[in-house]
Order: C-alpha cells, then structure tokens, then sequence
C-alpha cells in the first residue's frame, strides 16, 4: 500500500477523488443505466436533431436539383465540399491520436479521455464522407468509386489521389470502428451484469460477446488491442497524407508542395484537439467527471494544441517563403494574390489569426490553466482550421494560370445550410453516444487506481504486455 | 456431486491476493485454470503460466494477405484487364499503387485482429458455467476469481476443494456444468 501511495505522488493525479473499482464503475456506468436522462440532454439533442433536419432538407433538395445549387463554379470547382470534408476527417484524427499513439508512448492520461474522443472520430468521419459522396453530384452511383467487376468492363484509377482517397478513408472509418468497439466490449459486459432492465441487459450481453474476464482472454485482448494501436498509428498518418496528396499531386500554384502531409496532418490534430476540448470541458461538468477528465487532462491537451499550433504556423511560414524561393511567377503570385493583393487577403489574416497567434496563449499557465479560455481558444482554432482549408482551396484555384479564366466565389446558403447541418448531425449523434453508451472506459479507469497494483507493481494498461515471456521457472516462481 | 461439477471458484478482494493464488494453484500443478479480474493483470500470465498467443502471426498473415490482394487488384486491373497510359506512367507503377496497397495492409489486419481475438477466445459464447455463480456478476466490477476445472488431470473434488479454502478466499464455489 505504501508503494501505491509512493507511486501516486509521482505522477499526477489522473484521478482524483476516493475511488474504488466498484466506485468507478458505478459512477460511469450509472450514466447510461441509472440516472434519469437530465433535462439539458433533451434540451441539447432537441437543438441539435432540428439543426440536422437542415441537413435532410440540403440533401434532398441537392439531390433533386443538382449540386448547381452550391456556389462552386468554374474555376472554384473544389469548394465548400472539400473544405468541410477536410475540416471534418482532420478533426476526427484527434480521436486516433489519442486512442493510438499517446497509447503506444504509454501516455496515461490519454485512457480517461480515448472513449469519447474516438466517438468523435466515428461521427466526423461520418460527416466528412457525405461531402464527397454528394459533390459527385450523383450519389445513387457512389458506389462506382469501388472497383468491382462490372458490365461496362471498365475500372477505377488507381494512380489517381481521388482513388488513394477513398481506399484511405474507408479504410481509416473501419478501422476506427473496429478499434472503437474493442474497447467497448468489456464496459458492456460491466453494463451487462449491472443492468436492472431486461431488454438492455439482453442488448448489452448480445453486444459484449459473453466476455467474462477470463485472464486468457485478457491476454489476447491486449495483444489485440495493442497491435491495432500498432497499426492505427500509420494509418491516421497516411489518411490526411492522402488527404494532402489530393492536393500536392495537382499542378495548381498553391497546392503542388511537397510538405502538405507532414502540415495536413499537424493541422489536423490541431483542430482535432480543439474539438476533443470542446467536448471534454462541458461533458466533465454536466456529468460530473472532474474525478475522471482532470484538470491534467486539459492542461495537457492544451499543450498538444500549442505544439501543433506552432508546428502548422511554422508551415505557413514555409508556405510563402517556397512561393518566392521557387522563382516561379505562378507560385509568387499566388502567395501574393493570397496573402495582400488578392480579394481573399483579409481571410488570410483572420486564418493567421486564429491559428497563429490565439494558441500562443496557451505558453501562459494563467491561459491552460483556465477552462474558460481553454473552450475560448478551441473555438476560435476550429474557425481558424476550416478558414485555413478555404484560403487554401479557394485562393489557389480561383486565380490560377490563366487570367480570362478567373472567377471569384461565394458560397450560397445551401452550402451554409449542408455545412450547418452536418454540425446538427454531428452533435445528435454525439449526444446519443453519451445516452447509451459508457462515455469513459471504465475498465482502463480502473488500472490507473493504485489498488489495481499487483505488489506495489502498476497494471497499466497495456504496459509490458511484449514482455511476458516465460521469465518463471517452475523451481523458482515469482513472488514467493 | 462431482459429475456434473464444471470447476470450483474462488473469490478475491484484491489483484495481489488472485496473483499469489495463482501462483499457488500452477505450484501445485493445475493446469485447466483461469483467472477473471475486471480489467487485464499483467502479473497473472506469468502466475498461471499463460502462454503467449498466436495472434501476432494471425495478424500479420492477415497483413500480408491484405498487401497481396491489393497488389493483385492494381496489377489484374492496370496491367491485365484494362492498360490504359495515364499521365506518362507505365501499366506497372508500383509508386501509385502504394497507398491502396497500404490501406489494405492495415484493413485485413485490423478485421484479422478484432475477430482473430474474438475467435480464439470462443467468443461469443452467451452461456458459460461461470454465470451460473451470482457472484460472478461482480467479476466485471470490483472482484477477482480464480478457476480449476474439472477437467484437469489432478482434479480430484474433495482435493480441490480444500486446496481452494487454503489459499484463503473470500468464498469458494462449485460451478455447477
């Protein structure tokens, strides 16, 4: 006990408060299957389903109309589709990032907030994939992005960064799914074996497979866990890479740059962050998981949020000193056309803004430390990266090579009302997802408790799980 | 009695005290045991003497089936059924096809990781002796417990029993089959 003691004060508390296994699991557990759903639930799933009703009613006039009811034109052929496609599959990487990566750098904090966060992930990867499906302008033949044996006898790209995109992203949404429901299963046998109502209990057994805690089925499911994080990690890497690519690859001033992947990627868990914040900061007071969600979990995504702040305004940096170092006219105009001389500059600076200076607040203890300016600076990146997808986008076609063909554009309210919408989609299911499902995971809770010690030893989750070869020998056994 | 006995379990308050039962229980040479906690004990493994588990090469034979197929599908599609130049590049442009050919890779190992696990527990599995205990409820919450089946070579019930009071539990229980 003394060891446990000793090992809290080592690091900082991931959880505060007096808790017990059983402690735990009742207070995450409860939410879904105890506690009456609380009155700012249905206020807030109100709003948020009438906000998606705008949604239903974009698509269905889109579809019937065609996609002339957006403002993209010729030459803005790429607009508010692709910019909230990209705003939303980066703000998905977060939830990767946190589940995959900080698991692998054997990061402890990222286990209270790794369950929500890879909701996110789900829900705005489900965002991001209608944009694309309706910009073909005919979605009833989306389909025809996969390659399958077909009476026309003919098949897809596969030298096209479009193709790479939709193996990337179909990809990227499985596999999230996949990791996301793994994790689950052993927090819905909790709910199993807790609910009182026949018919949940009956969803709950069929959902968690009749998983027992069996310590060989452990073993495998760690195994299992690990290796997916294993390889989640190149994945979220490679999915705004292609992203990127569909960019990079073009031969438009402004979006033919070799460092778009490394930038994408830092910019999307960015704006990742910024969205995991704004989730994490009113979830942990309406539902009273300051035990859970610290102020240590905030501080330090706040850090995350500074240093990929600073590594994507370090990318714009680079991104006009290549327009002029190129020494091609059409690259220097472009930056100049974006950045002072063209009828976009004033979005530039409100992108420079919002990217670039508001998260150097964040060096100050007084600003990470505060959770209001915490939501306050997750609001305004979030603007600032979908800002930074449009200067990107709109800036580098609507004036390209040849003058006679350029264009100004505008967005309509249909676009408004698409982009509005799968807001409203988002935050329904979000707000469902906290109904119905455990929104931490209980049981990787439970080893961060010190009387989850084995001898004074941590059973972090997945620590030392490669390690347990056959160090014992029958003549000599361990802990005797 | 012990004919129609599926094991008999043993309940524990702590982490510590399933581990060193453990121990025991492998000292003395069961085999057909197992451990429930309500989240993965590192330490138990190597207490039970668990083996470590094929998956890692289930995982990659299903990487490498996933890179394979891919590359099978780029070549049948570019070089085979349809050739066709595009930008300049010859039928086989193995940089293009990288992306797909990575996709796949971490597709097939991914669905070979989640249902490889599942399968090689047995799961789904709705009924188990286990459940039939009450208490077993609480292995998903707060409690540990420890198994030996009645299949094990030494399993002998009275035996079994009296070994199982020895390690000092909070309850001993016959699983009924």
């Amino acid at each position: 006990m003394q060891d446990a003691i000793e090992e809290r004060k080592l690091h900082p508390a991931m959880v505060e408060g007096d808790h017990d296994f059983g402690t735990v699991s009742d207070r995450i557990g409860d939410l879904t299957l105890k506690k009456r759903t609380p009155f700012h639930w249905f206020i807030g799933f109100a709003i948020a389903f009438l906000v998606a009703q705008l949604l239903m009613v974009t698509i269905i006039y889109l579809v019937t109309k065609g996609i002339g009811i957006w403002g993209t034109n010729q030459p803005v052929g790429w607009a508010f589709p692709i910019i909230n496609f990209v705003w939303w599959i980066g703000i998905g990487h977060a939830g990767t990032l946190i589940s995959a990566i900080l698991l692998l750098l054997n990061q402890k904090w990222r286990t209270s907030i790794n369950r929500f966060a890879e909701a996110m992930t789900l829900f705005a990867v489900a965002c991001a994939g209608l944009y694309p499906v309706f910009h073909t302008g005919r979605p009833w033949l989306a389909y025809w992005l996969f390659p399958y044996p077909n009476t026309m006898g003919i098949w897809p790209q596969f030298r096209s960064p479009l193709m790479w995109d939709v193996f990337a992203v179909s990809t990227y949404a499985t596999v999230s799914l996949l990791f996301w429901y793994v994790g689950l299963i052993p927090d819905l046998a909790t709910l199993r074996d807790r609910a009182k109502n026949k018919y949940f209990k009956k969803v709950y057994a069929i959902f968690s497979w009749g998983w027992r805690g069996s310590a060989r089925h452990w073993h495998r499911y760690e195994l299992a866990y690990l290796i997916l994080a294993g390889i989640s990690t190149p994945l979220v890497l490679s999915v705004h890479s292609v992203v990127s690519l569909d960019f990079s690859v073009s031969q438009i001033p402004g979006w033919h740059a070799t460092f778009f992947p490394p930038y994408f990627v830092a910019g999307a868990i960015y704006a990742g962050f910024a969205m995991v914040l704004l989730l994490a900061i009113p979830l942990r007071h309406l539902y009273n998981m300051k035990d859970f969600v610290t102020k240590t979990h905030l501080i330090l995504m706040g850090k995350v949020m500074l240093a990929t702040g600073l590594i994507v305004g370090y990318s714009y940096i680079m991104e006009a000193f290549f327009g002029w170092y190129s020494g091609s006219q059409y690259e220097w105009f472009m930056i100049k056309n974006r950045i002072w001389e063209g009828p976009y500059w004033a979005f530039y600076w409100m992108l420079m803004f919002c990217n670039v200076i508001s998260p150097q607040f964040l060096w100050f203890k007084r600003f990470r430390e505060s959770e209001f300016w915490l939501f306050i600076i997750s609001i305004i990146v979030s603007i600032g990266m979908w800002l930074e997808r449009f200067v990107i986008i709109v800036t580098s076609i609507q004036r390209d090579f040849l003058p006679s063909s350029w264009a100004m554009y505008s967005p309509t309210i249909w676009d408004w009302s698409m982009f509005v919408g799968t807001l409203g989609f988002f935050f329904c299911l979000f707000f469902l997802f906290v109904r119905f499902l455990p929104i931490i995971s209980i049981f990787e809770v439970r080893t961060l408790l010190p009387q989850a010690n084995v001898h004074g030893r941590p059973q972090d989750f997945d620590e030392n799980v490669l390690e347990i070869e056959y160090t014992y020998d029958k003549t000599d056994p361990p802990n005797s | 009695m012990s004919e129609n006995i599926y094991g008999i379990m043993a309940e524990f308050d702590t982490p510590t005290q399933l581990v060193d039962a453990a121990v025991k229980v492998r000292d003395a040479g069961y085999t057909k045991t197992d451990g429930f906690s309500p989240f993965p004990l590192h330490d138990i493994d190597e207490a039970l003497g668990i083996k470590r588990s094929v998956l890692p090469y289930l995982i990659l034979t299903g990487g490498i089936t996933g890179l394979l197929t891919a590359l099978g599908l780029v070549y049948f599609v570019h070089v085979i059924d349809y050739p066709i130049i595009v930008g300049g590049r010859g039928h086989f442009s193995l940089p293009a096809f990288i992306p797909p050919m990575f996709e796949l890779t971490i597709l097939f190992a991914a669905f070979t990781a989640v249902f490889g696990m599942l399968f090689l527990n047995g799961l789904p599995s709705p009924y188990h002796p286990v459940f039939n205990i009450p208490r077993f409820a609480l292995a998903s919450r707060e409690k540990f417990f420890l198994l030996i089946e009645s299949s094990d070579p030494l399993y002998d019930y009275e035996k079994v029993r009296a070994f199982m009071d020895s390690l000092s539990p909070q309850e001993v229980f016959d699983v009924p089959e």
